[in-house]
């Protein structure tokens, strides 16, 4: 790649560059699917800490992030592992136990937050939640909103509908923009410039890469632009949204990537035993997380076999063979 | 009694369905009541995630709403932004019928999915809202699956996360909502309905071997058992479709 316009880069020094103590980001994909996993790791490994972190519905990333003692402040509207946790495990403890300070909203309007900071507004309108305690209850203090400039004043604001009866709503809720100082993804395919092609469904994605100052991209498929300038309808994020892009092959795994591979229910399951339980939990972090030193020995650990067991049937794009449903926690 | 508690569940939960309804559902049993009913009398009902997926073949179960399985055989899959509007639109969101559950539920059918306790340092935190909120807050009809227990339907949701009639009558439309939220309980022993005037909570049917003073005793609060009827059980064909084509691996039933 000597091509100038090249963002590619080493994920550690991607990391490194750009994830700060206390920096404000987010992570793409949902529950247990497309979640950048292979950064997540590499986060809790450079020890990175009091992250303000922002996401709609969120699992397995969030939840190992939380409980590798790197979030302090969190934004979110779901925290479930499907059925290996219907609530994310460390999520629940560290609420529980005081440890993070969480403030809820709604799917959409984490989606429509995003959206605004993408749009360059300070707010988008919803009828989402109105009489709710989503609006009563805030999880961050008006003081510590005034101190901190980059958060709202405000959680959301509920005002009359200023074109009176118009569209037949009488109220709308507002609720503020977003614009994360870093936002991480993991897509099927980009090109070294940080165009990127998701296939399947793209969450929140979009809104997510483009309100964020600086974007980081892993990809199963990295390729040159000339390939997705074929189809440029077929991509959904332009590179000029993106600051790095790294290779990483199984770079969401123990997540799901649609037409890659699936989710690995074991290790899922696995992962939420480990959590519930403190010394299991460090027995498992120093085995899958700090006693390697990248994505590729990580991989190495759980195995070839397990990841081939795994592998997308190309045609339905999730392994069809998995046995595994009634092994995880009662719904 | 004819079928099991889940069963019995889904397919309460599916007579609701009307042909040409656009269901939005999780996974679990709510995903199987959709399923039941589109197999068996609303063959024109569309099953919708709030991942984005619209009309999946759903041919495996899957664990998670964002799970590659939502897309196999799907129309079109978008994201949470197309999702959500679909609903948000009084075009389409007339259309929809929501499913979902709830750890806490109140007189008039507000749903707790956030916290145990208190909000700043819960005793028991749960997931979240995730769609649950802006569906009750959009759609006119909702159901939502319950177990009947005491700590289940409460006096006073420890939070409020997901709109039903708010505080009763004229709530919703002084909140800014439109009409609709929650409409119907479907729980292992009974399926519950809201007054059109006192917008509360009534029993409407109870199943086979259960009384209506049973329905009470499981609840912390009481409700009008005057209207209440035996419900009608799962007919053989109706079983027979749950078990034959919704869930023939027999992995959530």
């Amino acid at each position: 790649m000597e091509d100038s316009r090249s963002k590619v880069m080493d994920l550690d020094e991607a990391v490194r560059t750009f994830v700060r103590d206390g920096s404000h980001m987010s992570i793409g994909g949902f529950s247990i699917s497309r979640n950048p996993m292979a950064a997540v790791y590499t986060i809790i490994r450079q020890g990175i800490k009091n992250l303000h972190f922002y996401v709609h519905s969120n699992g397995t990333g969030i939840d190992e992030l939380i409980g590798g003692g790197c979030i302090s402040r969190l934004e979110i509207a779901y925290g479930g592992n499907g059925k290996a946790a219907t609530t994310c495990i460390r999520f629940r403890k560290a609420v529980q136990e005081g440890e993070i300070q969480v403030e809820d909203y709604s799917n959409y309007q984490m989606t429509l937050r995003f959206a605004a900071g993408a749009m360059g507004v300070p707010f988008l309108p919803t009828r989402s939640s109105l009489g709710t305690d989503i609006i009563n209850r805030w999880g961050f203090s008006e003081e510590m909103r005034q101190k901190d400039p980059k958060i709202a004043g405000k959680k959301l604001v509920v005002v009359d509908n200023p074109f009176g009866s118009w569209a037949d709503a009488p109220r709308v809720v507002l609720v503020p923009a977003i614009n994360p100082d870093v936002t991480i993804l993991h897509v099927q395919k980009a090109d070294y410039q940080g165009t990127c092609r998701i296939l399947g469904l793209t969450y929140a994605d979009i809104e997510q890469a483009k309100a964020s100052r600086h974007v980081i991209v892993t990809c199963e498929e990295l390729v040159e632009p000339g390939e997705l300038r074929e189809n440029p309808g077929l991509n959904q994020i332009p590179f000029i949204h993106v600051s790095a892009v790294c290779h990483v092959p199984y770079g969401a795994y123990p997540t799901a990537v649609y037409r890659c591979y699936d989710y690995d229910p074991d290790y899922l399951i696995a992962y939420a035993k480990a959590a519930r339980d403190e010394r299991l939990f460090r027995t498992y972090q120093d085995q899958f997380i700090y006693g390697v030193s990248n994505h590729g020995e990580f991989l190495e650990r759980v195995g070839r076999k397990r990841l081939g067991e795994i592998k997308a049937d190309p045609t339905r794009g999730y392994a069809t063979n998995l046995q595994w449903y009634d092994r995880g926690e009662a719904p | 009694m004819n079928g099991t508690s889940p069963e019995i569940m889904t397919i309460m939960a599916a007579r609701e369905i009307h042909n040409g309804d656009i269901v939005f559902c999780g996974t679990g049993i709510s995903m199987l009541a959709a399923m039941a009913a589109k197999n068996i009398s609303a063959p024109d009902s569309v099953i919708f995630f709030e991942s984005g997926a619209v009309d999946a073949l759903l041919e495996d179960l899957p664990w998670a709403v964002s799970d590659s399985r939502v897309m196999w055989g799907a129309n079109s899959t978008g994201g949470l932004m197309d999702a959500f509007a679909t609903m948000q639109n009084r075009i389409t969101g007339n259309r929809v019928i929501a499913i979902l559950g709830a750890a806490q539920i109140d007189i008039y059918g507000n749903l707790n999915t956030t916290a145990i306790g208190d909000y700043s340092k819960p005793n028991t935190r749960f997931a979240g809202s995730g769609g649950g909120c802006d569906v009750a807050s959009f759609v006119p009809r909702c159901i939502v699956f319950m177990h009947h227990e005491r700590r289940k339907f409460v006096r006073k949701l420890d939070y409020l996360t997901s709109p039903g009639n708010l505080d009763g009558p004229g709530a919703r439309r002084r909140a800014g909502l439109p009409p609709g939220g929650i409409t119907c309980v479907v729980t292992n022993m009974a399926v519950m309905r809201f007054d059109e005037d006192t917008k509360e909570m009534y029993l409407d049917r109870f199943y086979p071997g259960i009384t209506p003073q049973q329905v009470l005793e499981h609840m912390e609060f009481a409700v009008d058992i005057s209207r209440a009827r035996p419900a009608d059980p799962p007919t053989e064909e109706e079983l027979r479709i749950l078990r034959g084509k919704c869930d023939p691996r027999r992995m959530q039933l």
